[in-house]
């Protein structure tokens, strides 16, 4: 089930790379094959060194939330409030951010900082949506 | 790199009556449009014919060969300024620059909406909906902002107001001083839509959770209502009917981060962002400094974007656009930086930045409804958390 | 106030391949004509601090901006009216250059307009609302519009769909000499022309345009930076743009004897101190062979009503006419860039480097698409 009743996404070329790890359970970011930088939303071309040659890099999945909100007024009839919006902040680079939402998690206890990892949901054969739980410590001691 | 400053004014100002969701204009929003240019070209001592230029916005749905028709207009200069309400500054830029060029004589930029019949923009995904059941999921770059529940500007709005109040201890009191300040001027504008309603700091506290940490009253009103300005060259204004505008600076400032545009989900931590990039330009350009300005007029889609814009402008610094709030410092009369005068977006009607524009030109012919005492110099910036523009104006 | 007459010049050109079928977004293919045009002109990419969008917006500027990774970009408008205001966007960018915005400013166009495969950007645009009184009637398409004119002037002065086939013929034998044109390899004749298949009575198929998917960019600056740059410099003489109530018609009535398109013509030529017969070459916006007939009469290049006993006297063919038009094809032949192609073509044959090359070409007129808000340039060497 999507955690919300609203269309999901369609790939685009662009994009197309992302979903199809997503599908995998992979989160994969869109890399520069000659500097490395990592892009997203994606980019035909590398921003930071205008580089053609783009390729999909498997990224932790771990990041950090750098800002949320908690949506109390339902904009469409019907929309199941209260729910979240969280921008996560990947661990692989600064700045590198994605939407989302966080799922199995109280409103009350979100907070800028919190760690979270991304987990899947088969929602549609066509598609497989991202979203964020918070990251349990290992029993190892590692996170 | 040349420099137009004060080569060209504004020299006709026009507006509507505004009306509301509640309370809606009856007329069309094309009639709307043509009343608030008429009354432009009336108050610079125009005549239509004398307007050859027109600068619109990418969301105004106002054809201009209509305009064009019912006004009798030949018109040899015209285009539009993108990215929604950061656009407005950058129509009296372009205007500006056609008449600076000889491209143009007189240049109307004007804004006329009407959200009560069209679409109204708090519900941003409803423009997208028709896309949305064509192709049964959200094309393009929005699919990474709506299936996650990100569908209204306040939204995103809420998730920067989320990261500055962690970041700086920034605070909902801080935002209230923001609303407090625009609808005590509203108060004395008739023409304000909340003229007659005050609002306390509790009314702000007790106003509906739109999006955490956004009450209603942080979010700008959803409008019916036109404004015009009529740009041309200093040599010209010295012959028309009102005492001239100059335009010292005009500006535009893209932005470099990634860019979702209708999301306004602005990283505050950004020092040198699209707003701290317009305000180098603009300084760069009028040879001012934050301290010469005497009005501001902000764009308030949200208090928490002005805020974050008084940083970028170089008021206070970075993260201290809450304390900067504080003790009546944004308040006409005795205010150090009164803030838009008019009860901007939050208080008078959302038309689109044009407004305060408006409201701008009226303090520096001594005509405002709030007229802040020997008003010389006015700083207009349209929408930030957009790629942005802005104006300075002088006497 | 100083005239902007051969104080701005186009310094770099580029374009991507033109197929039926891309492949791509439409922001690749504008990254690949835009990253052509930058290298084209000799400089840097992030020496680029002005961006003019494309209208309709299928790529917008911020999307360009963002995959280039410019960080700073002074100037970004849209001009409107498709191919009506394309030659309008260098007008609007020199006005930005002018008024110290930005020094370099890149105006591009991207559809994929053959494959019809097309992604909503970040930015978008309302288009003006309907009166209500065309679309109820019929008027769907531009084709119906453009009939309806055609027809009138048919009427009026005797023009014949031999004369509209004309220039259909005279942009294919152009696009036949043109390697990257999509009808590069099929010829065309009169005869082809008049028996093919009705579109909108009277015209034809081969009247109209061939949509493609393909993206054009150009940069424009001062002539002063221009002459430090990598080509040889196309001054622009005259900028300008038009827009007249005769347009709220609705559709095109070529019996009058004013409208948009003769108001740009009068405004172009007296900004660059010309006539018609000072122009070389001629790079009109065909959707419609119809309204290239008219456009002739409007700038001046024939009397009203004569359009068609012109294109009989082979003047407009490529290398003997005495203004020869749309010299890579036009959008009937090369395909559909709405107008974009014009300008390049332009260009190229300023600098000596076209495939059909007027020998000897020292000013190009561009006119964007007619009947409608419409816009054009006067460029030389």
């Amino acid at each position: 089930m999507p955690y919300l009743p609203i269309p999901l996404p369609l790939p685009y070329p662009e994009s197309e790379g992302f979903w199809e790890g997503c599908r995998r359970h992979e989160l994969t970011i869109q890399a520069c094959e000659d500097c490395g930088a990592y892009c997203h939303p994606p980019s035909p071309l590398c921003p930071a060194c205008r580089s053609w040659k783009r390729g999909w890099s498997r990224v932790s999945g771990r990041g950090t939330v750098a800002g949320f909100t908690i949506v109390t007024r339902a904009i469409f009839p019907g929309m199941p409030v209260p729910y979240n919006i969280v921008r996560v902040e990947l661990q692989e680079q600064q700045g590198l951010c994605l939407l989302g939402n966080l799922i199995d998690c109280p409103p009350e206890t979100i907070e800028i900082g919190m760690p979270v990892t991304v987990v899947f949901e088969d929602v549609e054969p066509y598609i497989t949506m991202y979203y964020f739980r918070r990251t349990e410590p290992d029993n190892s001691g590692e996170t | 790199m040349p420099n137009i400053k004060d080569k060209t004014c504004i020299v006709g100002i026009g507006w509507t009556k505004f009306g509301s969701m509640k309370r809606p204009l009856p007329e069309s929003q094309y009639t709307l449009a043509c009343r608030a240019i008429m009354a432009a070209i009336d108050d610079a001592g125009l005549r239509p014919r004398d307007i050859d230029g027109i600068m619109r916005f990418s969301f105004d749905s106002n054809d201009p060969i209509r305009i064009a028709d019912s006004l009798g207009l030949n018109l040899r200069f015209f285009g539009k300024t993108m990215y929604g309400g950061g656009g407005g500054c950058a129509c009296v830029a372009q205007a500006a620059a056609a008449v600076n060029a000889g491209l143009a004589t007189h240049v109307v930029a004007f804004r006329a909406l009407s959200q009560s019949q069209e679409v109204a923009f708090g519900h941003f995904a409803s423009l997208f909906a028709e896309k949305f059941s064509e192709r049964k999921g959200v094309p393009g770059p929005i699919g990474w902002a709506i299936p996650f529940g990100l569908m209204s500007p306040a939204q995103g709005a809420a998730l920067t107001a989320s990261r500055h109040f962690h970041l700086y201890g920034t605070t909902s009191d801080h935002l209230a001083n923001i609303a407090l300040a625009e609808r005590r001027h509203a108060n004395r504008n008739p023409d304000a839509f909340f003229y007659d309603r005050p609002m306390t700091r509790d009314d702000y506290m007790n106003s509906p959770m739109i999006s955490t940490p956004l009450h209603l009253y942080d979010c700008c009103q959803e409008s019916d209502g036109a404004c015009a300005v009529i740009v041309t060259s200093t040599e010209r204004a010295k012959d028309l009917k009102q005492q001239p505008v100059y335009i010292m600076a005009a500006a535009q400032a893209g932005m470099w981060y990634p860019n979702h545009a209708l999301i306004l989900d602005k990283i505050p931590e950004i020092v040198q962002d699209e707003t701290w990039q317009l305000a180098e330009a603009l300084y760069g350009m009028s040879g001012i400094t934050p301290s010469d300005v005497d009005v501001a007029e902000i764009y308030d889609h949200f208090t928490i974007h002005v805020l974050c814009a008084l940083e970028s402008f170089g008021f206070c610094k970075r993260g201290e656009g809450g304390p900067f709030t504080e003790g009546g410092r944004l308040e006409w009369p005795d205010g150090d930086l009164p803030l838009n005068t008019s009860g901007g977006h939050l208080s008078e009607a959302y038309i689109h930045g044009l407004n305060l524009i408006v409201d701008g030109v009226r303090q520096l012919r001594g005509t405002a409804p709030a007229q802040v005492r020997d008003a010389e110099i006015v700083l207009c910036a349209s929408g930030n958390a957009v790629p942005t523009s802005g104006i300075i104006l002088r006497r | 106030m100083e005239s902007i007459k051969d104080r701005y010049a186009i310094v770099g050109i580029g374009q991507s391949p033109v197929t039926l079928r891309s492949g791509r977004s439409e922001l690749s293919l504008a990254l690949e004509a835009v990253t052509a045009a930058i290298e084209d002109a000799g400089l840097h990419t992030k020496d680029i601090d002005g961006i003019m969008g494309d209208h309709p917006i299928r790529v917008d500027a911020m999307a360009i901006a963002g995959a280039l990774g410019l960080r700073r970009v002074g100037f970004f408008i849209e001009p409107e009216f498709a191919g009506g205001g394309v030659p309008g966007g260098i007008m609007h960018a020199l006005a930005g250059i002018a008024a110290g915005r930005a020094e370099h400013v890149v105006c591009y166009k991207s559809l994929n307009g053959a494959s019809k495969v097309t992604v909503p950007g970040m930015a978008f645009d309302l288009a003006p609302h309907e009166n209500g009184f065309t679309r109820p009637f019929g008027l769907l398409d531009p084709a119906a519009y453009a009939g309806l004119a055609a027809r009138r002037h048919m009427h009026e002065y005797g023009t014949t769909s031999r004369h509209f086939g004309a220039i259909a013929v005279t942009c294919r034998r152009h696009a036949n000499r043109n390697s990257h044109a999509i009808m590069h390899d099929r010829p065309l004749t009169l005869e082809d022309h008049q028996q093919s298949e009705l579109l909108a009575d009277p015209l034809r198929i081969l009247d109209r345009c061939v949509d493609v998917d393909g993206a054009a960019a150009c940069i424009v600056t001062t002539a002063e930076r221009a002459r430090d740059l990598r080509q040889r410099p196309v001054y622009i003489m005259a900028a300008g743009q038009a827009l007249s109530p005769c347009l709220a018609r609705g559709t095109k009535d070529p019996t009058l004897p004013e409208n948009e398109t003769s108001l740009l013509s009068r405004q172009l030529f007296s900004m660059a101190g010309l006539t018609p017969s000072d122009i070389d070459v001629l790079q009109i916006c065909d959707d419609f062979t119809c309204y290239v007939l008219m456009a002739l009469e409007d700038l001046g290049f024939c009397r009203k009503g004569e359009g068609g006993g012109f294109v009989e006297g082979g003047h407009l063919d490529w290398p003997d006419g005495k203004i020869p038009l749309n010299t890579s094809g036009g959008n009937l032949s090369e395909g559909n860039l709405e107008g974009f192609n014009h300008i390049v073509e332009g260009v190229r044959q300023l600098r000596g480097a076209a495939q059909a090359q007027v020998g000897g070409a020292e000013t190009v007129l561009v006119c964007g698409a007619t009947g409608t808000a419409t816009s054009g340039l006067i460029l030389r060497r």
